[in-house]
């Protein structure tokens, strides 16, 4: 199949400029790039099969920076398969998947489970890249064997939804992380100022009868990596930012040179904490939804380049576990398949900009994470995706590939369907 | 009484009614109360009706006043607690709720820990729910005996309670009591003082329509009435106090503050009561307490709360 010429004519890219009527061609063989330029500005061999691409919007093949899979270990949650398909359907090449399963993704035995699943499900992709335990068991007292891990396929290592108490823990994870080339995701959540909470700690909190978290129990554990890093001269990738006072840590050490990267999701750029007045549990997220100035903050550091990438922390939980009272509820949703439409309705309000679309979801997290991404050059694997940019759909069980329906915005209509996704020249999608 | 029609299906905080609601429910618990006077106290008003007093969270005051008023009201009432429920069997809320709506009652009364709980069933149930403390968020039952009870006593003085400056003192972070009395008494036009120790008071609490004090007797000078808030015993575990008596050397309300209020000001206490902790021990046994009008309040409120949402299909009259 894939050593097939294809050529796809009248395509789109982002752009700020909803008048801007470029078109762009595309032409790929051996499961690469042979040719991307403006229509018209190269002619395609004799031999290349046309493919019907009519105004699509053209985009590299997302990576997501972190994912919950849940497999092994709670499988009614989601699994590989279905996790990964849900990824091919959101535009997602390329997921890592944290270590918190059962068990723990602290060995090579698991991390080898993760990726022959994977293969054996999605032998083209998307790709699953395990993200392995920063301590045994996710505890916080003993390291994981991050050599063990890295021989194994890890691409990174986290303590990800078991933040670390103990700083000279933190430390030398970062330093014996650094000696097999593996970065440390830090979840930011000091455990003593977040025990108990169930969401953001402000007025609306105090409204709702829920213990809060204040935005300092997250940006305390962002100064601690930002200090850490400048010290061991080590880099250092902050997960899930949701507050002004991490953004503003984060712009300081970037301003120092501090080798720190950060991510954030897209329901910190689109949602506050007013929504939890009817204590419904599809909002409940680590870290919580923040207040209305601690999203825009957001969106500035987004377009800044203050936050380096976008994330989903997908995280799917079975129905009957988020149907219970708030404060029984287990923090997350699921993000893979609505996370793109969402971030084109960002682009589309004008509240991020369109340049910084591949950037934030493929070509940062590439080079943060050290994985193959597509920049269009001739020679790139041919991994990118077709959009519809006005395609609306419903998020609901028709439509949704993941096994869990925890979403904030099940229900409501999204705009942009992936209609077309090749990795590696393979069409999985479309 | 002239026929109201009484558009709720549930009562979860005290802000889902309207003024006009709010005194007509409080003129209703008037008229229960003679019959809480009588000879015989028991009406026929709500005769075939089935009243769950579902309490999730130990409570002995709320539900006897509850079970009292459901039974005067001639009301089937029926109790279901945690312990020797199937919510610790791990049952979820959900199924429990169910379960009992299939047994057809009329309202369910329920106390939960979990903030949301009252919504919760309310959202999934045709009965009526009646919010009788849900987690930290409200308890809208409390709060109508609380201004039933100061509105009759300043009424018996010849006075307005619009006007009248409360304060409420101690946990209000963690008090449903404090938040449900907020709303109400700001709608009485009462004018509410807040003083705690700083860990207990809720973060974004200058959002509210209160003053906050951060001195007791300043607190207390010249208000015309004073709440205070039990002290849970968990908190000093919790860390937000040191320990409970340099919390009752400084802050339990005894003659001395009450002193500095307006003369013959009440006070008020949900119940139960820490003596020598929040409450001085004479201070509560004075003419000025009003804790024991409260019990009786509770039993006449909650009568018309079970009168007007069992009946807001019917057109009988009460009474």
């Amino acid at each position: 199949m894939n050593d097939k010429k294809l050529f796809l004519q009248g395509l789109t890219r982002p752009n700020d400029d909803q008048n801007d009527a470029r078109r762009y061609d595309l032409l790929i063989g051996n499961g690469k790039i042979l040719a991307f330029g403006p229509s018209g500005s190269f002619e395609a061999p004799a031999d290349a099969v046309p493919e019907k691409t009519d105004g699509c919007l053209l985009l590299a093949s997302l990576i997501d920076a972190h994912t919950h899979l849940r497999e092994p270990g709670f499988e009614y949650k989601e699994d590989i398969r279905s996790g990964l398909a849900a990824a091919a359907h959101g535009g997602f090449g390329a997921v890592l998947a944290m270590a918190n399963t059962r068990p723990v993704n602290d060995c090579a035995p698991v991390t080898r489970l993760m990726l022959d699943k994977a293969t054996l499900h999605h032998p083209h992709g998307p790709f699953l890249h395990p993200v392995g335990a920063l301590s045994i068991g996710l505890e916080g007292s003993e390291l994981a064997p991050m050599g063990e891990l890295a021989e194994a396929g890890v691409k990174a290592i986290s303590n990800d939804g078991r933040p670390v108490r103990n700083n000279e823990l933190f430390r030398r994870a970062m330093e014996y992380a650094a000696t097999w080339g593996l970065i440390v995701i830090d979840h930011c959540e000091d455990p003593d100022l977040s025990n108990g909470v169930q969401m953001n700690e402000g007025p609306q909190s105090t409204r709702f009868g829920l213990k809060g978290q204040s935005t300092v129990g997250e940006a305390l554990q962002v100064a601690r990596d930002i200090l850490l890093s400048e010290y061991l001269d080590l880099p250092v990738h902050l997960a899930h930012i949701s507050c002004r006072q991490s953004v503003d840590l984060i712009r300081w050490a970037k301003s120092r040179g501090v080798k720190v990267t950060a991510e954030t999701c897209p329901h910190y750029l689109l949602l506050d904490d007013s929504l939890l007045a009817a204590y419904d549990t599809r909002f409940k997220v680590s870290p919580p939804l923040r207040g209305k100035s601690d999203v825009q903050a957001m969106l500035e550091a987004v377009n800044d380049g203050t936050i380096d990438i976008l994330v989903t922390d997908h995280a799917p939980h079975a129905a009957h576990e988020k149907e219970v009272p708030f404060d029984e509820a287990p923090n997350g949703f699921i993000g893979l398949e609505t996370a793109l439409p969402l971030t084109l309705d960002l682009v589309r309000q004008g509240l991020l900009r369109a340049d910084r679309l591949e950037e934030l979801w493929c070509r940062k997290p590439a080079e943060i994470f050290k994985l193959r991404h597509n920049s269009f050059k001739p020679g790139d694997p041919a991994d990118f995706i077709l959009v519809d940019p006005q395609s609306a759909w419903t998020v609901d069980t028709s439509s949704i590939h993941s096994k869990s329906l925890n979403s904030p915005w099940l229900g409501l209509e999204l705009r942009g369907k992936v209609v077309g996704h090749w990795l590696g020249g393979y069409k999985i999608i479309g | 009484m002239d026929n109201f029609i009484w558009p709720h299906k549930d009562l979860l905080d005290v802000d889902d009614l309207t003024p006009d609601q709010l005194l007509h429910l409080l003129n209703t618990a008037e008229q229960f109360q003679e019959v809480n006077s009588r000879a015989v106290k028991k009406v026929p008003t709500l005769r075939g009706k089935g009243v769950v007093l579902f309490f999730a969270e130990n409570s002995t005051r709320t539900k006897t006043s509850f079970d009292i008023a459901g039974k005067r009201l001639s009301a089937d009432t029926f109790s279901l607690a945690k312990s020797g429920s199937s919510l610790n069997k791990g049952e979820s809320l959900k199924d429990t709720a169910l379960t009992l709506e299939a047994m057809s009652p009329d309202i369910i009364v329920i106390r939960h820990s979990s903030s949301g709980a009252a919504a919760f069933l309310a959202e999934r149930l045709d009965c009526s729910i009646i919010n009788a403390g849900d987690g930290w968020h409200a308890h809208p039952t409390q709060a109508l005996l609380d201004s039933y009870t100061l509105r009759r006593f300043w009424r018996d003085q010849g006075q307005e309670m619009r006007g009248k400056t409360l304060l409420i003192v101690g946990d209000v972070a963690h008090s449903r009591v404090a938040r449900s009395n907020i709303k109400l008494l700001n709608i009485m036009g009462v004018k509410v003082r807040l003083f705690a120790p700083r860990t207990l008071l809720p973060r974004g609490v200058d959002t509210w329509p209160v003053e906050v004090f951060d001195n007791l007797e300043k607190a207390v000078s010249g208000v015309d009435a004073v709440m205070c808030l039990r002290l849970q015993l968990e908190r000093q575990a919790a860390g937000l106090l040191p320990n409970i008596s340099e919390y009752a050397s400084r802050f339990c309300i005894n003659k001395r503050l009450m002193s500095l209020a307006a003369p013959g000001a009440p006070l008020l206490h949900p119940g139960p009561m820490n003596r020598g902790v929040e409450v001085a021990s004479d201070m509560a046994d004075s003419a000025n307490s009003l804790v024991l009008d409260q019990v009786n309040a509770g039993v006449a409120v909650r009568m018309a709360i079970l009168f007007l949402f069992g009946t807001r299909r019917d057109t009988i009259q009460p009474a």
